[in-house]
């Protein structure tokens, strides 16, 4: 990922900025800037998420793209937020001993490199409360 | 009058021991341990640098800070560690707190007291009025060549501290710092490790630096040991803040609690104001703290704090998080300090 | 549909690692066995539509339905060439649109193909290419690849269907055993449960046997008017429907992480148009991209409660003497996985089992239908095609 393309979600990446639709209540992370219930009546607000959640389900790759190698095997999970929306992120945690249904929180921690030259890419990550 | 409003440690994990090391050179494993009072040492997992420790210990800070992020009008990071050597560690730590964009931010850099450096700052620019609020960091995952006596402690932690006026649970009574050009410990441009001067670190360098500032201090202040119930000091290793605590005239009362390199080793500009979080974590209303840290180069700034009600709502609990530790070898320590070349 | 429409002539070349075969070398063989076996001159062709998921990643081609058009021999008769792209269903969806052209009476007879050459790239590339498919932003930023996102999938649903490790292994063992009669499949050699367990893990619970290879390949079709299917073959294969449905492009998003809701919304209007029920289809090829895909495609397709789809495998159920066979080719995990190849291979093949054509050939099969998916299920694509005979012949 660019530095521009990285740099242009950095409140999202580094602060689980999400959004909501006013209309019906529902959060959005990633944020969306339609609502796919309402539509053209979705009335769209910046929304903090907490950091806190449910592992909803979890594998450990041991197989990753080229970026992510180095740190194989980790854990990935989607994690359900208390607010509602669900997000795709590693949960730090030795051995992989962390299990779908456990409390999880944000964590703040190096997502990827853009090689050794390139950019350091920060993000949120997760780990077991 | 000014001081710290909140404050926040952290400290990756991962320990080695000291036996491991010295086991994977040869050495001789009781003489290491022995000699530097350091049983073992924390190590950053291989997704964290000094950017994610100040981003955690900064969190901590503002969980229970009266004010947040966005009351901030400087940030200050110091570290030898920087993850770039152009382009600012604060500015990451800004805006993950959310302080960004009306603020001033910088880097500093004078190796372990860069930390101290920017509390120092960001107390000018509130006792000037400036800004209402600076956060002060001092983070590092500091690197030691390996088989070199430094890889033995060299660690990985930081804190962070809310400067103000408003608020304040430990008072800044004064502050006094003692420089000159020493070049006991430094590291060149584009050099992966840090070189040292040995034994010459230890009194031209630490003893005398650490010693002048706080003496100094006390001397403005018209202290004396005896009016501290605390005292914390750098500590590269287990064995020189015990040293020049006993020098300067405080006893293992006093530094015991802000003692944590036997532990966790050397945070290096973590380390002293680690030794503050734990200590703040106990102290009570009307206690006082003594503080100095060290960095090599070098210099020390010394600090006399007064503990102020509302401590215990600030408190952090860092030293209850030593107690979820995984220990790892060798071998996974050479892997997540990035010891190991894949390309 | 305005008209219906049939399937007159049919190609692949074999699929697997061609070291010595350009991508066009391929849907150059596969196209020409395609108008060969309908009989169809270059100057009858009206439109070409390609499928293809990423020549732009994989060889650094764009513009590659002009490629096809030129190297088939096409351009010179200025035929329109569209490239098509959904991921891993491209191939279905070209073969959808040149349905679609047909029946709307813009062109007569049209060529879908789908060509994919994928080991010009390392496994690193390769897989980093495979993950465009999925949430770039949002999922593979996070570390997750399409193997991670099915891993999470097949985590769910052994959580809450009870779903086995050795149910897995079992899609694995049939559809190898299918393939040992297709001369066309990248592997034609059995494979035991105990083997799929004893591969490396490549992202838990799946292992490296659970996954549809990289390959190089393509296959070709060839569309023209029902009613005038019977001008080129004595076995025209007819399209009763082709229907394709969308889904949220990551998991994370989707309320129910053990089905692929676009592949039963695909599948639900499929069998509504071809006026038949899961029950009355034969034979299925479906997109077992990964074991667990083929067990929710065998749920979400309606051949097996959901839940259920795992022991439906392991019972027999999908097997080619079974209840509803699937993937008598050998699937994806056989035949091998030439991204956007797939879609229209798995025509090839549903179109010789009902002409009785098949190396594993399923016994009177008169309904097929193919199931093709896109990445982790954003796009599925879901054809009923018949022969119009026997028991499911119907009054249009």
């Amino acid at each position: 990922m660019t530095a521009p393309r990285f740099w242009r979600k950095i409140n999202q990446r580094y602060r689980l900025v999400g959004t909501e639709c006013r209309t019906c209540d529902t959060a959005f992370f990633p944020p969306r800037d339609l609502c796919p219930e309402c539509r053209r009546e979705s009335d769209i607000a910046e929304k903090a998420f907490s950091g806190e959640g449910e592992v909803v389900t979890k594998t450990v790759v041991h197989d990753a793209i080229s970026d992510y190698d180095a740190e194989t095997p980790y854990t990935l999970a989607v994690v359900e937020l208390d607010e509602g929306a669900r997000i795709t992120a590693q949960v730090v945690e030795g051995d992989g001993e962390v299990d779908v249904g456990d409390r999880v929180e944000a964590c703040f921690r190096r997502v990827r490199d853009e090689g050794e030259e390139g950019i350091v890419q920060y993000g949120t990550k997760f780990e077991r409360v | 009058m000014a001081g710290i409003v909140s404050y926040g440690g952290y400290v990756p994990r991962y320990r080695i021991r000291t036996r491991e090391i010295a086991e994977m050179w040869g050495e001789d494993a009781d003489a290491m341990e022995g000699g530097l009072r350091v049983e073992s040492k924390s190590v950053p997992d291989e997704d964290e640098d000094t950017a994610t420790i100040s981003v955690e210990a900064a969190r901590t800070a503002f969980e229970n800070a009266p004010v947040e992020g966005d009351a901030l009008g400087a940030v200050y990071v110091g570290s030898e560690s920087h993850p770039y050597a152009v382009k600012p560690t604060a500015t990451i730590v800004a805006a993950s707190v959310g302080a960004t964009p009306l603020m001033t931010a910088a880097d500093l850099e004078f190796a372990c007291k860069a930390g101290t450096a920017g509390v120092q700052a960001a107390l000018g620019l509130v006792e000037a009025g400036r800004i209402d609020y600076g956060l002060a960091i001092g983070a590092d995952v500091s690197q030691g060549a390996p088989g070199d006596a430094l890889e033995y402690s060299a660690a990985a932690g930081g804190a962070a501290f809310v400067i103000g006026d408003e608020g304040v649970v430990a008072e800044i009574e004064d502050t006094t710092s003692y420089t000159s050009d020493t070049p006991d410990f430094w590291r060149r441009e584009g050099e992966r490790y840090p070189q040292h001067g040995e034994r010459f670190t230890g009194k031209p360098a630490y003893f005398k630096h650490t010693e002048g500032a706080s003496k100094a201090l006390m001397e403005r202040l018209g202290t004396s040991p005896d009016d501290y119930d605390y005292a914390v000091f750098h500590q590269p290793n287990g064995k020189f803040p015990v040293r020049v605590a006993q020098s300067l005239g405080f006893d293992e009362e006093q530094y015991e609690t802000g003692l944590l390199s036997p532990k966790i080793g050397n945070t290096y500009s973590g380390a002293s104001p680690l030794g503050l979080v734990a200590t703040l974590d106990e102290a009570e209303t009307g206690d006082r703290i003594f503080f100095a840290s060290f960095g090599s180069g070098a210099g020390s700034d010394a600090f006399s704090f007064s503990v102020k009600d509302g401590i215990d709502e600030r408190r952090t609990g860092l030293k209850e998080t030593f107690e979820d530790v995984e220990y790892i070898d060798y071998a996974q320590y050479a892997k997540h300090k990035g010891k190991i070349r894949r390309d | 549909m305005l008209r219906d429409v049939a399937v007159v002539g049919v190609g692949q070349t074999s699929f697997g690692e061609h070291w010595e075969r350009s991508f066009r070398d391929l849907f150059v063989t596969a196209g020409v066995r395609a108008l060969e076996d309908a009989g169809v001159a270059g100057d009858e062709i009206d439109a070409l539509y390609g499928g293809n998921m990423s020549a732009g990643q994989f060889i650094q081609q764009e513009h590659v339905a002009a490629l096809i058009a030129d190297y088939a021999g096409l351009a010179t008769e200025r035929v329109p060439a569209t490239r098509v792209e959904a991921a891993d269903a491209s191939g279905g969806l070209a073969f959808r649109q040149a349905v679609l052209d047909v029946a709307s009476g813009a062109s007569d007879v049209v060529v879908a193909s789908g060509v994919e050459k994928m080991t010009d790239l390392g496994s690193a590339e390769t897989t980093e290419a495979l993950a465009g498919s999925a949430d770039r932003e949002w999922e593979v930023f996070g570390g997750g690849n399409v193997a991670a996102l099915y891993a999470m999938m097949a985590r769910a649903h052994m959580d809450r269907y009870g779903t086995t490790r050795r149910q897995l292994s079992e899609v694995v063992v049939k559809n190898h055993e299918n393939a040992t009669n297709n001369k066309y499949a990248q592997y034609t050699n059995e494979v035991s449960a105990e083997l799929v367990e004893s591969t490396p893990f490549v992202s838990e619970p799946l292992r490296a046997f659970d996954c549809s290879p990289a390959s190089d390949g393509a296959a070709a079709v060839i569309v023209v008017p029902a009613e005038d299917a019977e001008d080129y073959t004595d076995e025209p294969v007819y399209v009763e429907a082709t229907e394709q449905a969308s889904g949220s492009l990551a998991v994370h998003d989707r309320d129910d992480i053990t089905t692929l809701g676009s592949t039963a919304r695909a599948a639900e209007r499929a069998y509504e148009t071809a006026n038949v029920s899961p029950g009355d289809v034969d034979v299925a090829e479906v997109h077992d991209s990964y074991t667990v895909a083929e067990i929710l495609a065998v749920e979400d397709l309606g051949f097996a409660e959901k839940g259920d789809g795992g022991a439906f495998v392991e019972d027999g159920r999908a097997a080619v003497d079974g209840e509803t066979p699937v993937n008598p080719s050998g699937g994806l995990k056989a035949c091998g996985h030439p991204l956007g190849a797939t879609g229209v291979r798995q025509v090839v093949d549903a179109a010789k089992q009902l002409r009785g054509e098949a190396g594993t050939q399923v016994e009177d099969a008169s309904v097929a239908v193919t199931h093709n998916v896109g990445g982790t299920g954003a796009t599925a694509v879901v054809n009923v095609l018949s022969d119009r005979n026997g028991r499911n012949r119907r009054s249009r």
